[in-house]
This record gives structure tokens, C-alpha cells and sequence, in this order.
């Protein structure tokens, strides 16, 4: 039976680390905009000036 | 067999129309030079793939803003005020920019650091039109940041608003508000998964006769996973109660809270007494699927501002004369006894003298008269009006914020928080759902008492739990939430569900005229004298055709099919009227005294948005903009039949047979209403228990829209400034005004059909209570089973009368 309660622990273990994912994803602002993120996927970083360090992805915004 | 060409020639930055293909480069043509110098900034930084991911992204840059124009935010002063934070020498601001429309603008937006290497980062946030730049400004200055934007076709919005950011502390708490409706479904939704997982072989009945080890371990840890749901999922249930209950109120979050309370301590107690399971799978579910519908009824428009007041119509700064320089301060600096410069276009920022210029005030933002008035020097102009012409000396009075119009804000009913707005359904279903429980709870428990006290204390908390309103607590929000998109689809954007409910109970329509009735923009133009020959058209065409003068605009639309010939010698005098030469003819197009020089009889009169025309010196006649009212409105007003409608106008009675044959006999109609007679007419309706809905637009509106059951604001575009309301209506979905009314009814019917089926499952749960042969099972499966067919009920009938009802 203690299997039982070791796997019970473990699966409560797993579905805390998603609940605690979710919380990050709120947190870290995914949720404040949820349109502009599915357009900037679409473009691309211009290759032709591969050589300019690329300060875009530098940092992100405060807050 | 030749195709036709289509020859129309299209601007490549902004896909307006071009008159010829002279302004060109790269060869690409365009229909202005703003447009063209957006084109080659891009070009030299290049930028041109901005063109690439759509065609003709841009917009019009046939506006030219003066160069001064952002000299304020040189001054520490102001630009402190702007900036989210800045450690003196790395800044992040946050600005507007109402032009943003495309992935282009995101793609062009986000690139500004290949710019300027004092950029380090700029991102967008589409939905809001904002975007977040950070930059060096020992490198680049603020000035330069908000020039930059400007120069690609990007100006902010800067007005008195942005400068008045809320406090850090503010924004913080609105921000965790936002957010903890997201945090209390995820932790609830967590709970329930795992409660119901852990309560299965309760279900099943295995553990029972297996392992009473087992089964208390189970027990504890499900007891673990409730506090949670508890304590932090449902705090907002409890508040509300309380917060109700201390006005004296029962609304329907109470016997919610009642259920809550029942279901977790009768739950404790069988955990803790090992006589049960408890209900904490139900109570876990019930909360998950409350905060579902709350997270669903409140769908917001993140673009959109109902609390506006008119600090955004009022720029953030003014151009002052100071010793013969002239110099932009922030407005808050301005002073009575200042000397103010106002351009053509610009807005008065504060009550002042006019010491010189030619004033020509268009106050129908401000005062609903629709045509501009002239205003001889040395008299008063109102904060808020606009001046259309040459520029103007002024010398300010009263401080912004003890102007005529901005008094409005100083009003006691603007300070006072709004208490007669909270929902009435709730309310009354809180009330009398809370007196059937617990009579029946009581009624039930009592005739139990002679089992003994603890079998009566069970069927008094199990009728509790299973009568607790859910369903009816989700009909609500479901069936409010889904009208209140299916509004958003047709363009009429609520601030919130609660809205739909108060609009079905209005019977008091009250309009606003100028801007509401007719539109601002669209003006019908007839020209009245002498006949025009086929070459005076032409010639009237081709001259009005250099101008981007609102009314030479409208004139032009008069002339779709005429030829356009070339013009010679074309001036503009702004705020008077327009010359040039065609084939040799000398034309003269604009008011009064400076197609005629006096203001002299012999041609008929017209008012002061007539335009007079003269060929040679010949005067021809004049065209005159009368008012146009918006399209649809008669089949409004056939929609308003059951309703009361007043209208209520700033303007002068010249319309008033004409709004009669459109409204019916039976509307009453005031006219020379300052704001003050506004808000105090809706005032007198409420006093005589009419529940009135305001339509407006302008400033003069905002006390009116603030007080009225539910104000409702037009505007031209939802992007645009409106005073503090409870709905936005774009103007072009005027007609549908009382479409949107009706609807709102047969929402509520949904909600009440909602409420029928819901009391069903209440009636059979309350059988299985008396009888006291409530099982956890049996109520877990009754709770999710009622919440979900009530879900399901309420979004599907929404729409299905959406569809049938014609809206979308």
C-alpha cells in the first residue's frame, strides 16, 4: 500500500510544478498581452546585418 | 482586346490616393512629401521591409506638426513626469500611438534601436497601442525619441493625462488586481484536479472495506488541498457579502458564501470526526467553475478607456510668449496673466482674452454648437474650443483647471462614488434565493430535530450545500459575458457585463444633438446661387483639390465625375479661403469677407460655414453645410416607440421641425443646454424615477453621461478621445442603437429561462437533502452536472438569438 501513497505524493508533486508554471507564465507578464506576441513570431530578424549585435533581445521590459 | 488599366495611383507609404506621380523617389510615388521623407528615413536606415510585410503600411503624413511642438519635453519638469522610471541615465517611457494598425507598424515599432544606438529596446503592446522604449539619454533625449517617432509617421499622444501617471503604489495594486483572477482559477483549478483524483475511490467505494489507513491519509490530504480554495479562491465571495451586508444588502454573492461556509465546515467536521468524506470535491468545483464565469463576464477592451476625463482631450503642453520668444511649458505651469500662442488646429488649453488674430472657435466638442463661431479681439474664449485659421494671441484667465468647461469635473457628482449603479438583478435574486434557503434549511432541519440534533444539523447544512446558487450565480455571468462580445462584434463596446442589465431597464432615451444626431464630420453641401457652367465645375474642383481643408473636402465630394485641370498660382489663406488661377480665370473660394471683402448685402446670406465662390470677381453664390444626420437614425427613432425620448442640444432651435418629423411629436427637445442644464435634466428624470440612458459625445456630455443609469459615448472611431461612460458606440452603429436595446432584453430572459432550469436541479438536490440521503457522490455529480448545462444553456442561446436577431 505505501506505493500507493509514495505515487500520490509524487503526481501531487508534478501537478504543483505545472500550478507553479502557470503562476510564473501569469507573473512574468504573458498574460498582459495576449495578441502582439503571435504577430512578432512572424518576423523575422534581418539577416542581411547579421554582423550588428542584435541589442533586441538584450533585456526585457520592467515590470 | 486590351484589359483597362486601373490608373488610379496609389500612395506606396500610405495607399491614399495620389493627384500625379510628381513626388517620387526610388521610384515609388506618393501623395505627399511627409509621406515621401517617412520613405527615404527608411530607406537610409535600412528599414524598407517595413514595406514588404504589408503593402502600404503607413499613414497619412499630410498633417505637419510645428517643430516646437516638443520643446517642453526638454524641460526636466515634464519630462520626469512622463518617463516610467529612469536611473538619470538609462530611461523607459511608455507611450500612445494612435496610428499603430499593422504588423508592419510592430515590426518598424520594435526596430527603432537600428535608429539610434541611445535606443536600446522598444516593444509593443498592439492591443493598447502602446509601446515601451528604453534609451541612454546621454545619447539620445527624450525630445528626440518622441521627434524620431514622429519623423517615421508615429506621433504620440501626449496629453494632460500622461502626465499625471498614477502613483507607483496605484498601478502596482490595479496591476495585482488584474492578475489575481488568473492565480485564484489556476489554484482552484489545481485543487479540484487533485481533490477529484484523490476522492475517486471514495466513488468507487474500494478504500471502505480495504484500508482505513489509507482512506484517513486520503482524507487529510484533500482537507490540505481545500484551505487553499478557502481561504484564497473564494475571498472575494466573502468580501462581497460582507460588503453587501454592511449596506444593509443581501446580494447573491451571500448565499453563495452561505453554501461555501456549509460545504467546508460540515466537510472539516466529517474529515476531522472520521465519520465522512465530506464535500470538499463539490466545494472545490464550485468555486473553480464561479471563478471561470467572473473571468468570462469580465472580457475588457484593453484598447478602450471608460474613465477618461478631460484631462486626455487637453494637450500636456502650451506655447507661451515670453519677451517676444516663444517657448513650450508643461500646461500644469500655466499661469494667469500668460500671453499663449495657438496654432491653427490646436486647442485652447485654459479660459483667455483674445489679444490678437483672427479667431474663428469651433466649440462643438465643448458647447455642441456646430458651426464656428468668429470671436472679436478682446473677448472670451472657453477652454476646450479649437481654432480653425491663422494663428492667435491669447492671454489666459483662469487656469486649466478652473476653466468654464473643467468645472464640470469639480461637480459633486463626479467626486462621489456611484452606488445606485450596482446590479439590481443580484440584488434582488440574493434577497429572496437566501430567504427560500434557509426557510427551507430551517423547515427541514426542524422536522428532523426529533432523530436527534446532529442527524438535524445534517439535512440543515446538507440543504445549504446542494441549494447553493451556483448555477444561478454562472447563468448570469455567462449570458451577460457572451452578449457583452457579441456587442463587441457589432462595435458597441460595454464597460462591463453589469451594463447589458441596466440598458434592458432603461425607458428614458436622452440625446445629444450635434455629434450624436448628426455627425461631425459629414456635413450635406448645397451650393445656392447663380447656375455653374461645365468649366466653372471644373475650375471649382481643381482649385478646392490642393486644399485638405475639412470643408473644401466635403465640397469636393460634390464633384466625383469632374475633370481636374491644372492651377496656377494657388494660395491657401488659412482660416479665409483659397485662390488660383485656372485657364486664365481668377478663382476665389471661402467666406464672406474675403471672397466679397465686406460683409455687404446684395447676395443672399448664408452662416458662417458658408463657402462663397467668385470667378473674376463675379460672385457665383456660396456653398453651405447644413447639418446631416447620422444614417439610420429614423429607423431609430422607430425602434424608440416604447420608449421616452428627449434630446438635448447645445446648439440654437434652428432644427427643431426637422428633428420632430424624424423623433415623432412626442420627444421633447431643449435647446441652449450648457453642460450644467445637462447633468441637472437627468437629475430631474432620475428624481421622477425614469431610468435613463444618455447618448452623447463631447465634453459638455460628460456630466449628463456620468449621471445617467447608462451613458452611452459616440465616437468616430473607438480609438478616440470620449468622456467617462458605460459604453462606446462607433458612430457608424448608430442605427443598431435600438437593436442593441432589444437585445438586451432578451438577455435578460435568458438569464431568468437560466434560472428556471437551475432551480430544477436545486428542487431535486433539496429532495435528496430533506430525506437526508445526501451523499458526497450524489453531489458531485449534481453540482458540475448543473453548472455545465447551465454554462452551455446560456452561452448557446446568446448567440443562437444573436444569429437569429441579426447581429453578429
Amino acid at each position: 500500500m505505501w506505493v500507493l501513497i509514495i505515487l500520490m505524493f509524487f503526481s501531487l508533486l508534478v501537478a504543483l510544478i505545472f500550478l507553479g508554471a502557470f503562476i510564473w507564465a501569469v507573473k512574468s507578464g504573458q498574460y498582459d498581452d495576449k495578441y502582439t506576441p503571435s504577430v512578432r513570431i512572424l518576423l523575422d530578424d534581418d539577416v542581411r546585418k547579421s554582423g550588428v549585435p542584435d541589442s533586441h533581445n538584450s533585456g526585457r521590459a520592467e515590470g | 482586346m486590351g484589359k483597362t488599366l486601373d490608373v488610379q495611383l496609389k500612395c506606396y507609404h500610405c495607399g491614399s490616393e495620389c493627384r500625379d506621380g510628381d513626388i517620387a523617389a526610388g521610384g515609388k510615388i506618393f501623395c505627399c512629401q511627409g509621406c515621401r521623407t517617412v520613405y527615404e528615413i527608411l530607406e537610409i536606415n535600412d528599414l524598407s521591409r517595413y514595406y514588404a510585410l504589408s503593402a502600404s503600411p503607413g499613414t497619412s503624413q499630410k498633417k505637419i506638426s510645428t517643430k516646437e511642438k516638443f520643446e517642453y519635453l526638454d524641460h526636466a519638469e515634464a519630462s520626469a513626469k512622463l518617463l516610467d522610471l529612469t536611473d538619470g541615465i538609462v530611461s523607459v517611457i511608455t507611450l500612445f500611438i494612435p496610428q499603430m494598425h499593422c504588423s508592419s507598424c510592430i515590426w518598424l515599432l520594435e526596430n527603432l534601436y537600428k535608429f539610434n544606438a541611445g535606443i536600446q529596446y522598444s516593444r509593443v503592446n498592439f492591443l493598447q497601442k502602446k509601446i515601451t522604449i528604453r534609451f541612454n539619454e546621454s545619447i539620445i533625449s527624450l525630445k528626440n525619441v518622441v521627434e524620431l517617432l514622429t519623423a517615421i509617421g508615429y506621433e504620440p499622444e501626449i496629453n494632460l493625462s500622461s502626465t499625471e501617471k498614477e502613483s507607483e503604489e496605484d498601478e502596482r495594486n490595479k496591476k495585482s488586481r488584474d492578475k489575481s483572477i488568473y492565480y485564484k482559477t489556476g489554484v482552484a483549478g489545481f485543487c479540484f484536479g487533485n481533490i477529484m483524483l484523490l476522492s475517486f475511490p471514495e466513488y468507487l467505494s474500494i478504500v471502505n472495506n480495504v484500508d482505513l489507513f489509507l482512506k484517513s491519509i486520503f482524507s487529510y490530504l484533500i482537507l490540505l488541498l481545500s484551505l487553499p480554495v478557502f481561504f484564497y479562491c473564494s475571498s472575494d465571495y466573502f468580501s462581497s457579502a460582507v460588503r453587501a451586508l454592511q449596506k444593509k444588502m443581501i446580494n447573491i454573492d451571500f448565499p453563495i458564501s452561505l453554501g461555501i461556509l456549509a460545504l467546508f465546515g460540515r466537510s472539516i467536521y466529517e474529515i476531522l470526526s472520521s465519520s465522512g468524506t465530506g464535500y470538499m470535491d463539490s466545494l472545490s468545483g464550485l468555486v473553480f467553475f464561479l471563478l471561470l464565469g467572473r473571468m468570462f463576464q469580465d472580457k475588457t477592451y484593453d484598447i478602450l478607456n471608460f474613465e477618461r476625463n478631460y484631462k486626455s482631450y487637453f494637450p500636456a503642453y502650451a506655447v507661451i510668449k515670453n519677451e517676444e520668444r516663444e517657448q513650450s511649458i508643461p500646461l500644469s505651469a500655466l499661469k494667469v496673466g500668460d500671453r499663449i500662442i495657438i496654432r491653427n488646429d490646436e486647442l485652447i488649453p485654459a479660459d483667455s482674452v483674445l489679444i490678437c488674430g483672427r479667431a474663428n472657435i469651433d466649440y462643438s466638442f465643448v458647447s455642441g454648437e456646430s458651426a464656428a463661431v468668429e470671436i472679436p479681439e478682446g473677448s472670451i474664449i472657453h477652454a476646450g474650443g479649437r481654432q480653425r485659421g491663422t494663428a492667435l494671441e491669447l492671454e489666459v484667465i483662469k487656469k486649466t483647471s478652473q476653466s468654464y468647461i473643467t468645472q464640470l469635473w469639480n461637480n459633486s457628482d463626479f467626486t462621489k462614488p456611484d452606488e445606485n449603479k450596482i446590479a439590481a438583478f443580484s440584488i434582488l435574486a440574493g434577497k429572496y434565493f437566501t430567504l427560500a434557503v434557509l426557510l427551507t434549511a430551517g423547515i427541514s432541519g426542524i422536522c428532523w430535530l426529533n432523530t436527534g440534533i446532529a442527524q438535524a444539523l445534517n439535512v440543515f447544512t446538507s440543504v445549504l450545500i446542494v441549494a447553493c446558487p451556483c448555477a444561478l450565480a454562472l447563468s448570469a455571468p455567462f449570458t451577460l459575458g457572451s452578449t457583452l462580445r457579441i456587442f463587441g462584434r457589432s462595435r458597441f463596446y460595454l464597460k462591463n457585463a453589469s451594463v447589458v442589465e441596466k440598458l434592458s431597464g432603461i425607458n428614458h432615451v436622452v440625446f445629444d444633438k450635434t455629434g450624436t444626431l448628426t455627425s461631425l464630420n459629414e456635413r450635406s453641401i448645397r451650393f445656392y446661387g447663380s447656375d455653374l457652367s461645365q468649366e466653372d465645375n471644373e475650375a471649382i474642383k481643381s482649385v478646392l483639390h490642393n486644399s485638405i481643408h475639412p470643408l473644401s473636402r466635403s465640397i469636393l465630394k460634390l464633384y466625383p465625375e469632374v475633370r481636374l485641370v491644372e492651377t496656377e498660382n494657388f494660395r491657401e489663406y488659412p482660416g479665409r479661403g483659397l485662390e488660383g488661377k485656372v485657364q486664365g480665370r481668377k478663382i476665389r473660394l471661402g467666406s464672406v469677407s474675403f471672397v466679397i471683402g465686406t460683409e455687404a448685402g446684395g447676395v443672399p446670406s448664408g452662416n458662417s460655414s458658408s463657402v462663397y465662390v467668385s470667378i473674376d470677381d463675379d460672385i457665383k453664390g456660396f456653398f453651405r453645410a447644413g447639418n446631416i444626420y447620422r444614417e439610420g437614425l429614423k429607423d431609430l427613432a422607430g425602434c424608440l416607440q416604447n420608449y421616452e425620448v428627449s434630446v438635448l442640444s447645445g446648439d440654437y432651435d434652428g432644427e427643431k421641425e426637422t428633428l420632430r418629423d424624424i423623433l415623432g411629436t412626442k420627444a421633447k427637445m431643449f435647446f441652449r443646454q450648457s453642460p450644467y442644464d445637462k447633468l441637472s435634466h437627468i437629475k430631474k428624470l432620475q428624481n421622477q424615477n425614469k431610468r435613463t440612458l444618455m447618448i452623447g459625445d463631447g465634453l459638455n456630455d460628460a456630466g449628463a453621461l456620468m449621471k445617467s443609469d447608462v451613458g452611452i459615448s459616440i465616437s468616430e472611431e473607438a480609438v478616440n478621445f470620449s468622456p467617462a461612460c458605460d459604453a462606446i458606440l462607433e458612430a457608424q452603429e448608430f442605427g443598431k442603437l435600438g437593436e442593441f436595446l432589444k437585445f438586451s432584453k432578451i438577455s435578460m430572459k435568458i438569464i431568468y429561462m437560466n434560472l428556471a432550469v437551475s432551480l430544477l436541479y436545486n428542487i431535486a438536490g433539496v429532495g435528496f437533502a430533506v430525506n437526508n440521503s445526501l451523499t458526497p457522490v450524489i453531489s458531485a455529480i449534481l453540482m458540475p452536472l448543473s453548472s455545465i448545462t447551465v454554462v452551455l444553456l446560456a452561452t448557446a442561446a446568446t448567440n443562437l438569438a444573436a444569429k437569429i436577431k441579426g447581429l453578429k
